[in-house]
């Protein structure tokens, strides 16, 4: 039976505080952890079907035009050009394939055409040495460049933020700007497709497998029914995998036509030329307030690019409408349309680069009216969501700000350029962390073995996320299982359809699925036992009620199966849903060369129930370290002339690397949000990066008066900022 | 061409073309795909493997070159149910994430232990000279090859950390 809820209401039953076996939220090590650090998990190119051959893609070297020759490949087996070959990867949640055609050429370094061969070095020699006659098209590849669009839907406004300008007390008016940058997951996109008949199994680096599946038959001009994607593990993903990508589109049609499995794996550089980025922006901020502190006018103004046509764009501004109140504000959202490579989601699309803008303005703002940073945050929390007086369904940003200047040692900061260690200059800043909340529909299936064994199926992903030990967890709570007991099997699209992971939705709406099917089974339970499913009690394998106990091998014949359904409902409306937390840094700022040393850094986080304490703390280290990042090295360059990413590997484009990175600190607030579904988790994958860079940028103020507003803040830019 | 790879205590007998990586013959002919894949040019580490002992990237090395060596990888330092002391301790200390970069991060803390046991300095040490303080500068300086995007660089070092003091105390007793 399967047990559907629509997230309609609140839920103040606080089911998984009564459950007895003790094992949600306990920082337990990851199921699948004996796999992953002996090398025995299998990641996308890593099945070994018999004869299969290895494909590379070949890639256009113009920016725009039309193909109109490609020439021999000595020593493959087929040069592949199909009408289906797509242009670009999906966008996250897409039911249809992208725009295919790949004769016609969008931005540099799209995929054209695949060369197979017997071996991956004759493939990788013939693909590079394809010759490709093409007609070139001028086209805009600055943003600055052109008129951009503005999508009536995305600008807003109330009040008049000129005025409020005009008649405040203080007034801050600046623009900074963030670079193209890149999700840069550690696994290459690849593919391995095999066809049986006319059904094909693919098995791909894939986040969301159950649009994925939509997305690749729609491509490929197959029924749903043929298709089977494999995502088991997944090396990383932080966006770049939401959507089918060119290299599986391209194994699947060059398996069909060779008759014989194929691999596509693409290069590091490929990887940069066709992952999406998240957009370059351009952010005018302008705010206004009182001699108190009290804000009365926001501005914030955004310039994004993307393809034409292209639906997504970075949404720059999304928390801006409800973090901060103000009786006149206003949202500018621009795009320009250029022929760079797609943008689409990186890890939190819109506040990894909106909330860490808006958070270093609050900081100006604050020096330039005389307040603490901390207090000018807590001045300007607002009772319910601005304009639209919405309630929130939780809000933690007060007692994240002030358990975090607590721990932190806040009220030791001194003014800028005060403190001077050798020829280091060290500072602390601290910036507000928010993200809005969702859930996505997901179903998962449980099934509960005689033997006192469980096992869960859906077609979630974990891609590093902690999804395979968080579900088991759940499942040994609600059955009163040890977790050693409970066999998770995720990635394959023979399970029930899932959220897939992205937008922080994961954990929570395929958890709920699972605590749905869970609560099936114990009402088949309950009800061998007589009693009602609220009075029973289930741990270590035994079921009680009242002065009844029984083993689960006495109430179950042979297997009893319970299936989830969980749907977003009127409480996404209803309520405004975010996660809050506060971050805190402390950097030294070399007097000489500009270099910044992050020296302390540390996250307080309120995301509903915490899972798993010690998978959650990982994914809050792992989005801090992107705001190092951001703040500091992440830049994706184009080259003014084709618009083609130049940083297009791991030695150009610069991901914070150990020696980058100090021993970071995070703190959970405990917290239990009513509307988020019967779980009461809500997401923490993207709030550890939203406003991170901020803190860093913040304490690089602080230590040494320099204020970068052009991101990243490598050292030139900062030894233009010290005084002389 | 012919080749034969001493790998993990045994050796294989192969046939590939010359410009085959010791990468590529360890994931696409022998099936060994715990070494990984990350950018084929030297710049993040997933590839890191030991070769009589001393870490190297994997994609930089033909295959051809390293026939008279000893090969380690990822399978060849533990199993899922006999871990070594690092894998241990990455896994009590959720030293990974999506796992992909996890095998290059053990072989090359294997291989780093070892440096360090042999008095190797680095840019982080206080001196030129042996023992050296295990803080979190001198692990996080040695690991630096190795890039983690999930960013498990906090938990890793105190994995090593933990595994270096664990196998003090056993040199000690």
């Amino acid at each position: 039976m399967t047990r559907h809820l629509r997230v309609d209401g609140p839920n103040h039953d606080n089911r998984l505080d009564h459950m007895a076996q003790g094992v949600i939220g306990q920082p337990l090590n990851r199921l699948e952890g004996p796999l992953k650090v002996t090398g025995r998990a299998t990641y996308a190119a890593e099945a070994r079907p018999a004869n299969m051959a290895y494909g590379v893609l070949v890639q256009a070297s113009v920016p725009a035009g039309k193909v109109l020759e490609i020439g021999d490949a000595p020593g493959a087996l087929a040069v592949i050009q199909d009408k289906r070959m797509i242009r670009y990867a999906a966008q996250g949640l897409d039911e249809k394939g992208p725009t295919s055609g790949p004769d016609r050429i969008e931005y540099m370094g799209q995929s054209i055409a695949l060369v197979v061969a017997e071996t991956f070095e004759a493939a990788r020699h013939a693909a590079q040495n394809i010759v490709v006659r093409y007609k070139p098209e001028a086209v805009p590849v600055d943003p600055e460049s052109v008129t951009p669009e503005l999508p009536p839907k995305k600008q807003s406004a109330a009040g008049d933020v000129d005025k409020a300008m005009r008649e405040a007390a203080f007034t801050l008016d600046q623009v900074w700007r963030t670079p193209s940058q890149m999700s840069a997951a550690m696994e290459p996109h690849a593919a391995i497709a095999e066809w049986d008949g006319d059904s094909v199994t693919i098995r791909a680096a894939l986040q969301m497998l159950s649009s994925n599946r939509k997305q690749m038959a729609d491509a490929l001009g197959i029924r749903e029914s043929k298709l089977r994607l494999l995502s088991p593990y997944v090396g990383g993903g932080f966006g770049s995998k939401l959507g089918i990508n060119a290299e599986a589109v391209a194994a699947a049609i060059a398996a069909k036509e060779l008759g014989r499995p194929v691999m596509v794996a693409m290069t590091r550089q490929q990887v940069f030329d066709l992952a999406h980025r998240r957009s370059e922006t351009r952010q005018r901020i302008r705010l206004a307030c009182d001699a108190a502190g009290r804000l009365n006018g926001i501005g914030h103004e955004v310039l994004v690019s993307n393809l034409p046509g292209s639906e997504f764009t970075e949404p720059v501004a999304q928390a801006t409408p409800f973090t901060y109140q103000a009786a006149h504000r206003q949202v500018v959202h621009a795009v320009a349309r250029i022929h760079r490579g797609c943008a689409g989601s990186v890890r939190a699309p819109g506040e990894a680069v909106g909330v860490t803008v808006f958070e270093c303005a609050m900081d100006e703002l604050a020096e330039l009216a005389g307040i603490d940073p901390v207090e000018l945050r807590l001045k300007n929390i607002p009772d319910v969501e601005p304009t639209t007086e919405r309630p929130f369904s939780s809000h933690k940003l007060a007692e994240a700000l002030r358990e975090g200047a607590e721990r932190f040692g806040w009220s030791g900061r001194r003014a800028p350029g005060q403190r001077l260690e050798g020829e280091w200059f060290i500072g602390m800043g601290m910036a507000a962390a928010v993200r809005v909340n969702m859930l996505q529909e997901s179903r998962a299936k449980v099934t509960l073995v005689q033997d006192g064994t469980a096992i869960v199926e859906t077609d979630m992903t974990d891609i590093g996320t902690g999804t395979y030990t968080i579900l088991g967890q759940l499942a040994a709570e609600m059955l009163g299982l040890p977790t050693d007991r409970v066999e998770v099997r995720l990635g394959d699209t023979q399970f029930p359809p899932a959220s897939g992971s992205g937008g922080s939705f994961g954990a929570a709406s395929s958890g709920n699925s699972v605590f749905l099917a869970c609560e099936e089974i114990r009402q088949q339970i309950a009800k061998a036992m007589g009693c009602d499913e609220r009075d029973l009690t289930l741990q270590d394998g035994m079921a009680r009620a009242g002065n009844v106990a029984k083993s689960l091998s006495e109430l179950v014949d042979g297997t009893i199966t319970g299936e989830g359904h969980l749907q977003p409902g009127k409480t996404e409306k209803s309520h405004r849903q975010a996660t809050w937390g506060s971050h805190w840094a402390e950097v030294a700022v070399n007097r000489w060369t500009g270099e910044v040393r992050v020296r302390r850094m540390m996250g307080v986080f309120a995301c509903g129930r915490v899972l798993n304490e010690k998978t959650a703390r990982s994914q809050c280290l792992g989005g801090m370290t992107f705001g190092i990042g951001i703040a500091l090295t992440e830049a994706m360059e184009h080259d003014p002339r084709d618009g083609h990413a130049v940083s297009r590997d791991l030695a150009e484009y610069h991901i914070p690397s150990h020696a980058d990175v100090p021993s970071l600190d995070v703190h959970f607030l405990p917290e239990r949000d009513a509307y988020v579904g019967p779980l009461q988790a809500k997401g923490l994958g993207e709030l550890g990066i939203c406003g991170a860079g901020a803190a860093v940028l913040n304490a690089i103020h602080n230590a040494c008066g320099a204020r970068v507003r052009d991101l990243p803040a490598t050292p030139d830019k900062i030894i233009a900022g010290l005084e002389p | 061409m012919q080749i034969t790879l001493h790998l993990n205590g045994t050796s294989h007998h192969l046939d590939v073309d010359p410009r085959t990586t010791l990468l590529d013959a360890l994931r696409h002919h022998l099936g060994l795909t715990g070494t990984k894949k990350g950018c084929d040019h030297g710049q993040c580490g997933a590839c890191t493997v030991l070769m009589d002992g001393r870490r190297i990237n994997s994609c930089l090395t033909l295959a051809c070159m390293v026939e008279d060596r000893d090969i380690t990888t990822i399978e060849g330092l533990g199993t899922p149910g006999n871990l070594s002391p690092l894998q241990q301790q990455f896994l009590d200390h959720d030293g990974y994430q999506c796992g992909y970069c996890t095998p290059g991060q053990i072989c090359s803390a294997t291989g780093m232990l070892e440096e360090i046991a042999a008095g190797w300095p680095s840019h982080a040490s206080d001196s030129l000279d042996a023992p050296f303080d295990l803080t979190h500068a001198e692990i996080a300086e040695r690991m630096s090859g190795n890039l983690c995007r999930c960013a498990a660089y906090s938990n890793i070092v105190a994995a090593i950390r933990q595994a270096a003091q664990e196998t003090r105390h056993e040199d000690a007793a």
